[in-house]
């Protein structure tokens, strides 16, 4: 009996060492693996910056200002004027639908008769 | 052994008792088994001793080892049940070049940091100088090649070369196959809108360089003043809110460019004041520069000739007859005079052996209206003479004339007003009509929100605001009232009738003030031209100030000089182009000739 529960103690600690190491293993794994999704997050972010100052640069008055002066032929834009204030009673709203209502379902009609 | 004995045990039993070994002897059996047997009993207890205290041992021994796998468990389930977090990034003594960016009120972009290299040579590790210096002057045109050759060959073991490299220009060098020249990562600071709002971002350089990183610091404008805020770990991703509008300020260039290049001036200004709240949506200085390539400062002349010198912030002028409307505000305020009240223009007026006189001979007497919408000198100075220098000087430290604006600029300070030597009854009649203290066109357009906007103090920033900041009361709404009636006036029948412009009610005052010689008296062709006015005057928004620096134009037939022919346009285009962008929406007219003025809000 005591024999038996020492192998079975002994094949349980093995085991058990078993699966630490493999934790271990596993550990080590996913700090490489964030190790290297950060490098990739700085080289994104970094690629962020770079493409957000491109934005702005392109985006810079002077050349907007440029781009709309040599397409003018097809664009037309012009610098904004106050007379292009419009006031909300200007604006032509559609006329509301006409209600027509059905045949012979006048309520007053029907008791006249 | 005999002395390890424990207090409580008992005495041993002996290994022969007498008595037993008598009986033993009788009876003819051998003594010796009673001995052996008693020390086998006493064997026996010693084994039982033993085995129990070395069960004990390993008990105790175990309990330690589960209680060290026990905790070594919990702290790998609780782990595993935990939620992840990001580190914290470990700050170190390490050279950083992290710096918050820039944007204006919409969140537009205005300075921001972009990664970048550097280049360094080792010259021990270098192979070929002579070749590599050739190809880096090939590269760098603009670059020193004797003084490289020099550094080459003395004993340094770290040479810098250039800060900032483009890409194209790094692939270049690398193509040399110089392994002693080696390249150094860093972020610089990029302003895409180039030279728009230069003044106000200013620029920025490196302070301690290494070969990972580069610190960036401000040198400039808002990069200076706020370097420690723009640096600060914890706010780094909090973009720096300015009230600048990046529109407006672009719309603002465009049309001073303009104006000065029409008018052939040596430079100019122009502010845009929001009045409510006192932010600053544009503020331009001709000429200006590109911070990105930020030009060293002169070392010698004139330092208002470069185009680093703010000259809105830093330029002060004797603005002139801009400042008219102050001392009238004044006198109105002390219940001295009114609109109305008819006041001494007898020209030329004489003050001991000073003569004070007009542009032109306004007859003897005007009303206080018509001397702001005339511009009449020696009106103001009589009216300065009822103020008495001390009210008048009190006024003015009020409205903040006397000191350097609180303006979020660093070159503020060095916008310090030049006030008299001696502020007496002569320097108060001469500062009443503009000349005898000098001022920046902020201290204008901030003294100009203030009359207009109701008579509560404004005070100029350059950072967003979340509303309306109300300053203490300078004057009474009836006075700001007054004033605006007068500054319509000066446009609508006075020197600034250019500034009419359809649908926005502007109303302001022209200055044109001859440039003092540094000598002492007055150039006799040269004039700073200032428009101070607001619109629209009924509910005013915004301030617009405006000075160009001696400007002048050959119109109908003589050369024009005066504010009304220079300054005056151009702040009409400038409000034509910015008011719609600003939403401000044009109101219909009233008809005048009926008489009848619609009913206006005073708030």
């Amino acid at each position: 009996m005591r024999m038996f529960l020492a192998i079975v103690m002994g094949g349980a600690v093995l085991l058990l060492a078993f699966w630490a190491y493999q934790e271990n293993y596993r550990t080590r794994h996913a700090l490489s693996e964030v190790r290297k999704v950060r490098g990739e997050i700085s080289l994104l972010r970094e690629e962020l910056g770079v493409l957000r100052a491109e934005w702005a640069y392109l985006n810079r008055p002077e050349r907007l200002r440029q781009l709309a002066e040599l397409n003018f032929p097809k664009l037309g834009l012009l610098p904004m004027t106050p007379d292009q204030f419009g006031r909300l009673d200007q604006i032509g709203y559609p006329k509301p639908p006409e209600l027509v209502p059905p045949e012979g379902e006048l309520e007053g009609e029907q008791n006249n008769d | 052994m005999t002395d390890h004995l424990p207090p409580k045990e008992e005495p041993r039993s002996p290994l022969r008792p007498l008595a037993r070994i008598l009986r033993a002897r009788d009876k003819g059996e051998n003594p010796d088994l009673i001995e052996k047997e008693n020390l086998r009993r006493r064997h026996e207890v010693m084994r039982d001793k033993s085995r129990r205290r070395s069960e004990g041992r390993l008990l105790a021994l175990g309990l330690f080892f589960i209680a060290g796998f026990v905790v070594v468990g919990a702290r790998m389930g609780g782990l595993a049940t935990s939620l992840p977090a990001e580190p914290r990034l470990a700050s170190g003594a390490h050279i950083t070049s992290a710096r918050a960016e820039i944007v204006d009120r919409e969140g537009r972009l205005l300075a921001t940091n972009l990664v970048t290299q550097a280049l360094y040579a080792h010259p021990q590790e270098m192979v070929n100088i002579p070749h590599a210096v050739s190809e880096l002057k090939r590269i760098f045109p603009d670059i020193d090649e004797v003084k490289l050759r020099e550094q080459f060959s003395g004993k340094r073991k770290f040479v810098w070369i250039r800060k900032t490299l483009s890409p194209e220009q790094v692939q270049q060098v690398h193509d040399i196959g110089e392994p002693g020249l080696l390249f150094a990562t860093r972020e610089m600071r990029l302003y895409p809108n180039g030279r728009t709002a230069a003044h106000v971002l200013g620029g920025a350089s490196f302070g301690s360089e290494g070969v990972r990183a580069a610190e960036v610091i401000g040198v400039a404008g808002v990069e200076r003043q706020f370097d420690e805020r723009l640096r600060d770990p914890a706010r780094l991703a909090e973009p720096l809110e300015l009230s600048l509008d990046l529109t407006i300020q672009a719309t603002t260039r465009e049309i001073l460019q303009g104006g000065v290049k029409l008018f052939d001036a040596k430079g100019a200004s122009g502010i845009i004041m929001d009045i409510d709240t006192g932010e600053i949506v544009s503020m331009v200085s001709l000429p200006d520069f590109d911070p990105n390539d930020r030009p060293l400062p002169l070392t010698s002349g004139d330092p208002g000739d470069s185009p680093l010198f703010n000259r809105a912030v830093q330029g002060v002028y004797e603005l002139g007859s801009v400042y008219k409307i102050f001392a009238v505000a004044q006198a109105m305020e002390l219940g001295l005079i009114n609109a109305n009240t008819m006041i001494d223009t007898q020209g030329p007026m004489t003050w001991g052996r000073f003569r004070i006189r007009d542009f032109h001979d306004y007859g003897p007497r005007l009303t206080t209206s018509d001397v702001i919408v005339k511009s009449s000198n020696i009106g103001t100075a009589h009216i300065a003479q009822m103020i008495g220098p001390s009210r008048q000087q009190a006024f003015f430290e009020q409205m903040g004339f006397l000191k350097a604006t609180p303006i979020e600029l660093f070159e503020a300070a060095s916008g310090r007003p030049l006030l008299p030597a001696k502020w007496g009854e002569l320097a108060s009649m001469t500062i009443s009509y503009g000349h005898g203290l000098s001022t920046s066109p902020v201290h204008l357009a901030a003294g100009y929100a203030t009359l207009v906007n109701g008579g509560t103090l404004v005070t100029p920033t350059l950072l967003k605001q979340s509303g309306r900041r109300m300053g203490p009361r300078v004057v009474s709404d009836g006075t700001s009232a007054e004033v605006r009636e007068m500054l319509r006036a000066v446009v609508n029948e006075g020197t600034a009738s250019f500034a009419k412009v359809d649908g926005y009610d502007v109303g302001g005052k022209t200055g044109s003030a001859d440039k003092p010689k540094p000598t002492g008296g007055y150039y006799k062709n040269k004039v700073v031209a200032t428009f101070a006015g607001a619109f629209p005057m009924s509910d005013p928004k915004y301030v617009v100030v405006v000075t160009l620096d001696e400007g002048s134009q050959f119109i109908a037939g003589e050369n024009r000089r005066t504010a009304g022919w220079t300054a005056v346009p151009v702040t009409a285009e400038l409000i034509r182009r910015v008011a719609p962008l600003l939403g401000v929406r044009p109101e219909i007219a009233p008809l005048a000739e009926s008489g009848i003025r619609e009913a206006r809000n005073t708030q």
